[in-house]
């Protein structure tokens, strides 16, 4: 948790929203997201940060908080830290210091967290989010600090007992503190996701929620409309979806005002969200001890960072989502909406562009083709982009078919799912199935003559005035041609035979 | 300086150690005598001067590369835990 | 005791030359302070454990080593350590219930590197709580007594290795500083102590009482001997990142250099209405000394110095309360029986496992770190603390050492200063200065007051250790207090 003196501290209080389900509030929300660093030893020992590995294997002397032992300072987490302030344009402290925040609980081996509290190695940057509607809103980033995860308690098949494990204790963080800007859960995902996506372009983080590297805290607090001070905040722990985020916030607002309405007061304390009954509850024993003696930590020098390092850390980062995005809409000509869906992960944009390089033409077309059916399948199957059989060269191959009238865009999508199954590229599947679309002229005209000739009644309807038959013989031209006549072509001759 | 009864119940709640009933009166006086003696502090002129966290000025932290350099050792490290089971530390039930 | 056997000489110095010139085998040796030090035992109470097998078979090994002419200037010398070092294997209690059967998985730096130099480990010695005391009263191992007179102090907290020094049961011991704990036993029981600079030697594997106080260091007959270990044990450790990354130097190169020209500065603050008279004596006559040598002597003041007793007693204790909190019966050391719940798990075995000093320190550290106090106490002190340093620096600036008494007493009697904190904490008054800046320091017997030694203390710069040791080495070919023993550990 941030020390509680950054947080309330609003600035921006731009762009307010409706709150919850009552107008006359307003949700105030300020999120402390935890990302776990993707290193690969612990931010203070050369212990594995691998998932998944047998309880306390990955738990060395230091871990354990062993007497004697000391931590030393893992540089690529140091790295990693520096990238992200530099990604949302903030200030790198040129010497930030690590502090001890001083509490007992099983799954802390040392009885104090190792985090940074009154110098944070990063300081107030901004994010801009664009919410569904096209509305683009700016979110304050208080500070980003280094700090090292906990252990994991856990509470099954052990009667009366609870069992540590240590894995992850001394896992690397960040934990990114936002100012209270966000006024609805809408708003709080929208920014959650794009620091889950800034994580993820930057490398540093690897975003997985199920195993807990990417999570959040969120304070809530509501208010009369027009209100100036802000409502007395809880603090909601351990969100790790963006499901429960948003719910866990609706849910906590909408009690918030009934505890007001009645006359009640809400109570500043730490809550969590129980998913299977979809409530917040609080969370007595945390209050407890709540003076957690934050002094700096003396087995810890300050961290100085040299304006070299800093920009030479600089040197190396990707371009970022948001100046990709204007990218892809200056130079491909691309909606807001579908340069911002592209580049929401970094290895889709990247196979979005491999696709648009080797077709050479039509962005917009390949666009749709990247974030419809090729995402559509990825995420029905849950692969990632390069484990699946089509690969930028096989999509771009069937992109250029429709481009070069070959095969319609109807066509297409029997194609892709084709060569989704097999990893064949699209013109072996087009030759394989005899999909090649009918351009010649002659053919679709024979096609459509045939068709008027087998439904003279339709044929006279439509000549007395009913246009809308219009649509029937598509359909029946299409039909007999097994789908592969070039609709342009269809339509201009079909129009000039009924027309007679 | 003077501590109540009152104030040492709750360092040590905070330090999380039980104290016997016998113990708490001589905390209250040794206490109390230590925070009398250390006000002396008090009347050392400290504007302008910054606190000294360690004693070497001007070092910086050291990085560590970025390398896994343990290996599994939990049996030994285990073999001074109290209670320990299926390669877990026992503590007695937490409820959250 | 009268068949107490004696050692072939009293130094580390002159004992590794009986080896290298064969006239003993370190297995020889290591028998010889087995047998002392289980006759000293009883009367002493200077070891929490005696590694008699390990010893044997270590020195065993050094002599096979230096049979096959891979010896080096300590091979098979056999030192003890303080029992606050991990030893990998071997039960590592810092003096407290908490940790009576906690048995190292690893060795601590300074040990690792003297076992590489080749010496022997003898046990572990006694010590006060978690090095929390001045008079090794806290341990929970029972007091250590003072050679010279067994109804008094050794002083602490390393007591156990100023003890076992002075009675001859070994003739070198590691221990450790933080407000004074090497340099005070060191001058109650009439040997040498060296607290280097604080990231000298690495604090890996020292179980910490204060981080940015702790400094591991050594008890000695001699400054030569100081020397002769201090190499081997000192050094940066990649895994503390608060050693130096500075090499070290060869600090028998520089033992014997003339003094001639040093300046020597007598700090005022030291020679205050505590300092007991005999002491000052002693004191005074060991100046006349240094200025028979050559050096030049000047008064200095550290006006901030009478600050650093209260300093002290706010960052050793935060510092303390939160070291010491992992200390909670989950992953080692005392666990109560039949917790009820989590928090009876904690306070239980922590009110069981700590003695009555550990306790105090802890709460006095958990209340100056707490919401509302933090700037009034700790802040507030970590600012004297900087006054304190710049005092230091100021002198320097005149002088190459500064000098004073390193007790304002001689050894008291066990129990005197059980019933008042104050008092038994101002016996660090001289010495705690050098902890809070980070300084290296000394104590030198320097003779005797109603027949019990007197230490003469030496402040250095940061890494001075080199000119410290040739100072005091010039002092202890002019004198011969250092070689006294106490007639019945003869």
């Amino acid at each position: 948790m941030a020390p509680s003196r950054a947080v309330g501290v609003g600035l921006n209080m731009a762009g307010s929203d409706m709150a919850g389900t009552d107008s006359g509030w307003e949700t105030v929300i300020g999120l402390e997201i935890h990302a776990q660093l993707a290193t690969r030893s612990k931010i203070f020992s050369g212990s594995a940060t691998a998932y998944g590995a047998l309880p306390n294997t990955q738990a060395n002397l230091v871990d354990l908080g062993y007497p004697g032992v000391l931590p030393v300072l893992n540089g690529e987490a140091v790295r990693m830290a520096v990238c992200f302030g530099l990604a949302i344009g903030a200030r790198i402290a040129p010497r930030s210091v690590f502090a001890r925040k001083n509490y007992f609980y099983p799954d802390l081996p040392k009885g104090y967290q190792i985090s940074q509290y009154e110098l944070p190695i990063v300081a107030e940057g901004v994010l801009e989010v664009v919410l569904d509607d096209g509305v683009r809103k700016r979110i304050g980033i208080t500070r980003a600090h280094l700090e090292e995860d906990a252990g994991k308690s856990l509470h099954e098949g052990l009667p009366g007992l609870t069992g540590i494990d240590l894995n992850r204790a001394g896992t690397p963080l960040i934990e990114i503190v936002s100012e209270p800007d966000m006024r609805s859960a809408r708003e709080a995902i929208a920014y959650m996701k794009k620091v889950h996506t800034l994580v993820r372009y930057l490398g540093i983080c690897d975003g997985n929620m199920q195993e807990g590297s990417f999570r959040c805290d969120a304070n809530v607090s509501v208010r009369r409309r027009g209100a100036e001070q802000f409502g007395t905040r809880a603090e909601i722990k351990n969100l790790n979806s963006f499901r429960f985020v948003e719910k866990a916030i609706n849910f906590e607002v909408e009690r918030q005002i009934e505890l007001i309405e009645s006359g009640g007061k809400v109570v500043q304390e730490t809550r969590l969200y129980d998913p299977d009954k979809g409530e917040t509850r609080s969370m007595r024993s945390k209050e407890a001890a709540n003076d957690y003696r934050y002094f700096p930590d003396p087995d810890l020098l300050p961290v100085l960072l040299e304006p070299a390092f800093i920009e030479a850390v600089r040197a190396t980062l990707p371009e970022l989502p948001d100046a990709k995005a204007a990218r892809f809409v200056r130079d491909h000509g691309l909606s807001d909406y579908d340069a911002g869906v592209l580049t929401a992960s970094r290895e889709i944009a990247a196979f979005y562009e491999d696709v648009l390089q080797r077709v050479g033409s039509d962005p917009k077309l390949c666009a749709n083709w990247v974030m419809g059916d090729f995402s559509a399948f990825l995420n029905r199957d849950n692969l990632e982009v390069g484990a699946a059989k089509v690969d930028a060269a096989h999509l771009a191959g069937l992109v250029s078919r429709i481009v070069d009238a070959t095969i319609s865009g109807k066509i297409a999508k029997e194609i892709f799912e084709a060569m989704w199954e097999s990893g064949a590229s699209a013109d072996a599947v087009i030759e394989q199935k005899g999909l090649r679309q009918i351009t010649d002229t002659g053919a679709i005209e024979a096609a459509i003559d045939e068709v008027m000739a087998k439904n003279p009644g339709q044929l006279a309807d439509y000549r007395s005035g009913k246009d809308k038959l219009f649509g029937f013989f598509v359909g029946q031209v299409m039909k007999a041609t097994g789908g592969k006549a070039n609709p342009a072509q269809l339509n201009e001759l079909l129009k000039a035979k009924l027309a007679g | 300086m003077s501590l109540t009864r009152t104030d040492i119940e709750n360092i040590a709640r905070l330090a999380r150690l039980e104290l016997t009933e016998a113990e708490i009166p001589v905390y209250v006086d040794s206490l109390s005598r230590i925070f009398a003696f250390v006000g002396e502090l008090e009347r050392a002129p400290t504007e302008g001067i910054s606190p000294m966290a360690h004693p070497l000025p001007g070092l910086a932290q050291r990085l560590r590369a970025d390398e896994v350099t343990e290996t599994d050792r939990r049996d030994l490290y285990q073999r001074n835990a109290p209670a320990a089971e299926a390669g877990l530390y026992l503590v007695p039930k937490v409820i959250e | 005791m009268s068949a107490l056997p004696s050692l072939p000489a009293p130094t580390v110095a002159g004992l590794a030359r009986g080896l290298l010139n064969g006239e003993y085998s370190s297995v020889e040796l290591t028998r010889a302070c087995l047998d002392r030090i289980a006759a000293g035992q009883p009367a002493l109470n200077a070891f929490v454990t005696v590694t008699a097998e390990g010893a044997l078979a270590a020195a065993q090994a050094a002599d096979d080593a230096r049979a096959a002419g891979r010896a080096g200037p300590l091979t098979g010398v056999p030192i003890a350590h303080k029992d606050i070092f991990c030893t990998e294997g071997v039960r590592t209690t810092c003096g407290s219930k908490m940790l009576a059967d906690f048995v190292s998985p690893y060795d601590a730096t300074v040990v690792s590197g003297l076992k590489a130099a080749g010496t022997v480990m003898l046990g572990k010695l006694n010590m006060d709580e978690f090095a929390m005391g001045s008079s090794n009263e806290t341990s929970y191992f029972g007091p250590v007594r003072n050679p010279w007179d067994p109804a008094l102090v050794p002083g602490g907290s390393s007591g156990g290795s100023a003890a076992a020094v002075a009675a001859r049961l070994v003739p070198a011991a590691t221990a450790t500083d933080t407000g004074g704990s090497i340099r005070q036993p060191a001058a109650l029981c009439g040997v040498t102590g060296i607290k280097p600079t604080y990231g000298r030697a690495s604090r890996y594997g020292m179980i910490a009482f204060a981080s940015s106080l702790d400094q591991a260091g050594l008890i000695t007959v001699s400054a030569e001997d100081a020397a002769l270990l201090l190499g081997p044990m000192s050094g940066f450790d990649p895994r503390d990142s608060t050693s130096v990354d500075s090499p070290v130097p060869d600090y028998m190169a520089t033992l014997g250099d003339s003094l001639e020209g040093l300046t020597l500065g007598v700090v005022r603050e030291f020679f205050d209405k505590g300092l007991d008279g005999d002491c000052e004596q002693r004191i005074r006559e060991a100046i006349a000394v240094y200025e028979r040598l050559g050096a030049k002597v000047r008064e200095v003041s550290c006006p901030n110095l009478p600050l650093s007793v209260p300093t002290y007693y706010v960052v050793a204790p935060a510092e303390c309360s939160s070291n010491l909190a992992r200390f909670d019966g989950v992953r080692f050391g005392h666990r109560c029986d039949a917790p009820r719940n989590l928090a009876d798990l904690y306070s239980r075995s922590r009110g069981e496992g700590f003695g009555a000093e550990v306790k105090r320190r802890i709460m006095t550290g958990t209340y100056v770190l707490s919401a509302g106090y933090f700037d009034a106490y700790y802040l507030k002190a970590q600012r004297v603390r900087q006054l304190i340093s710049a005092d230091f620096a100021r002198a320097f600036a005149d002088c190459d050492l500064l000098l004073g008494p390193t007790s304002p007493t001689t050894a008291f009697a066990i129990g005197a200063k059980c019933d008042d904190p104050i008092t038994m904490y101002l016996n660090d008054i001289y010495t705690i200065g050098a902890n809070l800046a980070g300084l290296p320091a000394m104590s030198l017997p320097c003779g005797f007051a109603g027949g019990l030694p007197v230490g003469l203390q030496l402040i250095g710069p940061h890494f001075s250790e080199g000119r410290m040791l040739n100072a005091a080495h010039r002092y202890q070919q002019e004198t011969d207090w250092h070689l006294r023993a106490p007639s019945v550990w003869a």
